[in-house]
């Protein structure tokens, strides 16, 4: 809804509120999109919205971990900060799991959350939370503002921190008293973060070192990580790739930023990744990791993990490097300053074509494959149809699980910032609001959520504000009428004990017609084409009950504590 | 290995809480820690002694701390020349008999006596970590009723020789 201007009595007064400077401190950030959701502690603030004429757009969405997810899904898709509020303790709480999630996946977010009057705080008042101290361990930096005159400092630094550096969430609490307050004077917005100066310019030394390892390397591989996509250095990284013919792996935050139609890509590498990606790390002598923290569903067992390689790493964040993986070439830099520090000089490279020819015939021989259902629809096959009715320019947002997986196999990207995935995390319940988050950023784009049947019901109540405002995000609902990936380590792991795995499910189609929404149901395959035809073009939102093979599992796949070499599942 | 860690952080409130929090989240172990203000207004010097495993655990410590955005500057000081202080309050039980006793214990420690009661005395001693370590070994026959220690603060001297000779890592 777009937020009205309704002059008030100390407006026209000239008296500012710290909830009117608050709201001009947005405005000066460039704010377009807020995500919240009202309460007793942010009512100053809601009535300073309401006052104002800024430009944003409030999106008040019906649970406060679906507003997170949504801010979470612009954040991803535009680079740029979701903005959430949040009222004191249960919406303050309420966020916890979003925020937890953009900070493993370093999504850049400002969360404001009102907090009872100063002069309670530690009282246990109504609806007091301690949000400082629940949302350190998971946030970039967090601040609580105890006067006014700190407030419009407090926001300008959080913005600068969300976003440079290794992005991630900045949570600002405010009481009550604060943003009720009258403003006197104007106040102080010097940044002062003296410890705060990420690295982003590559050491020449070490440049030149990783450009040495190339010029000799017989067997490359470059891991790309979703670091290039945060560094929006996609064109610097295929150039690269094209002047040393580098075969690409990703990982699944990296998917898109190298185009996955060309020749040159193996997949993804990891727990669900291809055996040809996984493979290539495996023989490779030189591993070039761009951006990605070798997160232990990538590595599997370390002790199995590139064994055979140098391994150069660049990531802004010092820290990721030397973690998970021993590294031999460190690189603290942005991905795109490095890359294009790395080709600056030319470099002759050894001649690696049998390598190549090597990787391109494992490719043939062992792609992604599964068996097409007799009864019921094929879930890898549903992607592969919405992939090519959507002509692979949709913005994919999922949600955890099985349907995840298969996105991330079946789906190709060729573009940066299509994929919406909650990957460090894992949360059920993230993709449908993120779907939400990314169509409010793209209005003009095709936005498709493909989600499970049971993580589609953690925040399914986000159907009112799709409804509400037209959006034409598309729900695809995978339906195996299970929790599909537990269900799939029971058959594997468990011999088939299928514990609290099974759903009994609500009619979804019923419940999009009761938000008021077109809901479709289908079973059968050669219904598909014709359905996802017409829905996706539709105007409006949509959602598709899609009832797949119920028993499909994921493949291939490495199993808990093994080598990716291990991989099992790797052909019919 | 243990090594002594020094950070200087920005004074800001829940500075420690962060920093102690991502300690115990990452699994350092951590022996003592010691905070307190140091020479510039708003700066506080806070020095760590740790338990790390290996050479990779120590620089991740010292990398996710130089990442916390409070913190201005990290030093692993334990291969330089430096010295490193701790101060304990010892409670020991004591009558009339024991008490010179317990004096002639503590004065080769440059200790004192700092409390006198009927049946306990209060001993303040500073010093690196072992020599305080050694101090209550004399002292627990005499029954240790209540001990506190500060942990270890600890400083580069003025001058760094070429070769450290010193192993801190004994000391501390
Ligand atoms: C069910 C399930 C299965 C999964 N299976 C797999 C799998 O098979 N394979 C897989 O790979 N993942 C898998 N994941 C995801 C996995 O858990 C991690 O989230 C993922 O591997 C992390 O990818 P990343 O390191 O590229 O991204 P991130 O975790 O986002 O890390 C980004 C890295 O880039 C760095 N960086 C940030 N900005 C810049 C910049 N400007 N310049 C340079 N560097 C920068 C950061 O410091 C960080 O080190 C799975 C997740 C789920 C839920
Ligand atoms: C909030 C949350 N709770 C539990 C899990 C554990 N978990 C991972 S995948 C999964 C099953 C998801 O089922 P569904 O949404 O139906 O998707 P499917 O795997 O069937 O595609 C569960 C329960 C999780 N990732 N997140």
């Amino acid at each position: 809804m777009k937020v009205e201007a309704r002059p008030m009595e100390e407006t026209e007064k000239g008296l500012k509120r710290g909830a009117d400077i608050f709201v001009e401190s947005l405005v000066e950030q460039g704010v377009d999109t807020i995500f919240g959701y009202p309460g007793g502690a942010v009512l100053p603030i809601y009535d300073a919205l309401y006052r104002s004429n800024a430009p944003f757009d409030h999106v008040l969405c019906r649970h406060e971990q679906g507003l997170i997810h949504a801010a979470e899904g612009y954040a991803r898709v535009t680079g740029k900060p979701g903005v959430v509020i949040a009222t004191s303790g249960p919406g303050a709480t309420n966020l916890i799991t979003g925020i937890t999630d953009a900070m493993m996946d370093s999504l850049p977010m400002v969360i404001f959350t009102g907090q009872v009057a100063t002069r309670v705080i530690g009282t246990d008042a109504f609806q007091e939370a301690d949000v400082i101290g629940l949302t350190t361990p998971i946030t970039k930096y967090n601040y609580q503002v105890t006067s006014l005159k700190e407030l419009p400092r407090v926001i300008k630094e959080a913005f600068h921190i969300a976003t440079t550096g290794r992005k991630g969430p900045v949570v600002i609490d405010i009481p009550k008293n604060v943003s009720e307050e009258f403003a006197s004077g104007t106040y102080d917005t010097t940044v002062r973060l003296p410890g705060y100066q990420p690295t982003t310019k590559p050491n020449p030394l070490q440049i030149r070192r990783l450009q040495e390892a190339l010029s000799t390397a017989e067997r490359p591989v470059l891991l790309a990580g979703a670091g290039v996509l945060f560094a929006e250095a996609s064109e610097e990284l295929r150039k690269f790739v094209k002047k040393y013919q580098l075969p690409v792996v990703t990982t699944l935050l990296g998917l898109g930023s190298f185009p996955g139609s060309d020749p040159l890509f193996l997949g993804m590498a990891g727990m669900h990744g291809t055996y040809t990606a996984n493979m290539a790390i495996y023989e490779c002598d030189l591993l070039i990791n761009i951006g990605a923290r070798f997160d232990d569903r990538l590595t599997g067992a370390v002790q199995h993990f590139a064994p055979k390689a140098k391994v150069a790493h660049i990531d802004i964040d010092p820290a990721e490097i030397g973690k998970n993986i021993t590294t031999q070439i460190p690189v603290v830099a942005d991905a795109k300053e490095a890359l294009n520090a790395l080709m600056k000089e030319e470099v002759k490279k050894k001649d690696h074509q049998d390598w190549l020819d090597h990787l391109q015939k494992k490719k043939a021989k062992y792609p992604l494959w599964y068996e097409r259902s007799k009864e019921s629809i094929s879930p890898q096959w549903l992607i592969e149809q919405v992939y090519r009715i959507s002509k692979g320019e949709a913005i994919v947002t999922t949600d955890v699980g099985q349907h995840q997986m298969w996105a991330a196999q079946f789906y190709t990207f060729d573009k940066p910032d299509k994929w919406v995935t909650s990957g460090g995390l894992g949360t059920m319940g993230f993709g449908f609001p993120a779907a939400i988050g990314a169509q409010l950023a793209k209005p003009d784009e095709m936005v498709v959520a493909i989600v499970g049947d049971g993580g589609f019901q953690m925040t399914i109540q986000e159907l009112s504000v799709v409804k509400e405002r037209n959006l034409p995000v598309k729900i695809i609902i995978v339906n195996n009428e299970a929790l599909g990936m537990v269900r799939q380590w029971q058959e594997k792991f468990y011999e088939e004990r299928y514990s609290e795995s099974i759903l009994q499910n609500p009619d979804f189609v019923k419940i999009a017609e009761g938000y008021g929404i077109k809901g479709y149901r289908v079973t059968k395959e050669e219904d598909v084409p014709a359905l996802l035809e017409e829905v996706l073009y539709s105007d409006g939102p949509a959602l598709i009950d899609c009832r797949v093979e119920k028993l499909e599992c994921v493949y291939p796949m490495v199993a808990p504590g093994k080598g990716n070499h291990e991989m099992i599942g790797v052909t019919k | 290995m243990r090594r002594i860690i020094t950070a200087t952080v920005q004074n800001r409130s829940g500075v420690l809480n962060r920093i102690t929090g991502m300690l115990s989240k990452r699994q350092f172990n951590i022996e003592s820690i010691t905070v307190g203000p140091s020479e510039t207004e708003g700066v506080s010097k806070m020095t760590f002694v740790v338990d790390v495993s290996d050479d990779r655990k120590l620089e991740q410590l010292t990398k996710q701390l130089n990442k916390q955005i409070d913190v201005l500057k990290v030093s692993d000081i334990t291969d330089k020349a430096m010295v490193a202080r701790e101060l304990a309050l010892i409670k020991v039980g004591s009558n009339v008999q024991t008490q010179p006793e317990i004096q002639g214990i503590i004065t080769p420690f440059r200790a004192s006596i700092i409390d006198v009661s009927k049946d306990s005395v209060i001993v303040q001693v500073t010093g690196k970590p072992e020599k305080i370590d050694a101090l209550i070994e004399l002292l627990r026959p005499y029954g240790i009723k209540e001990l506190s220690r500060t942990g270890v603060t600890a400083f580069l001297r003025g001058q760094q020789p070429k070769v450290i000779h010193e192993a801190n890592t004994l000391l501390i």
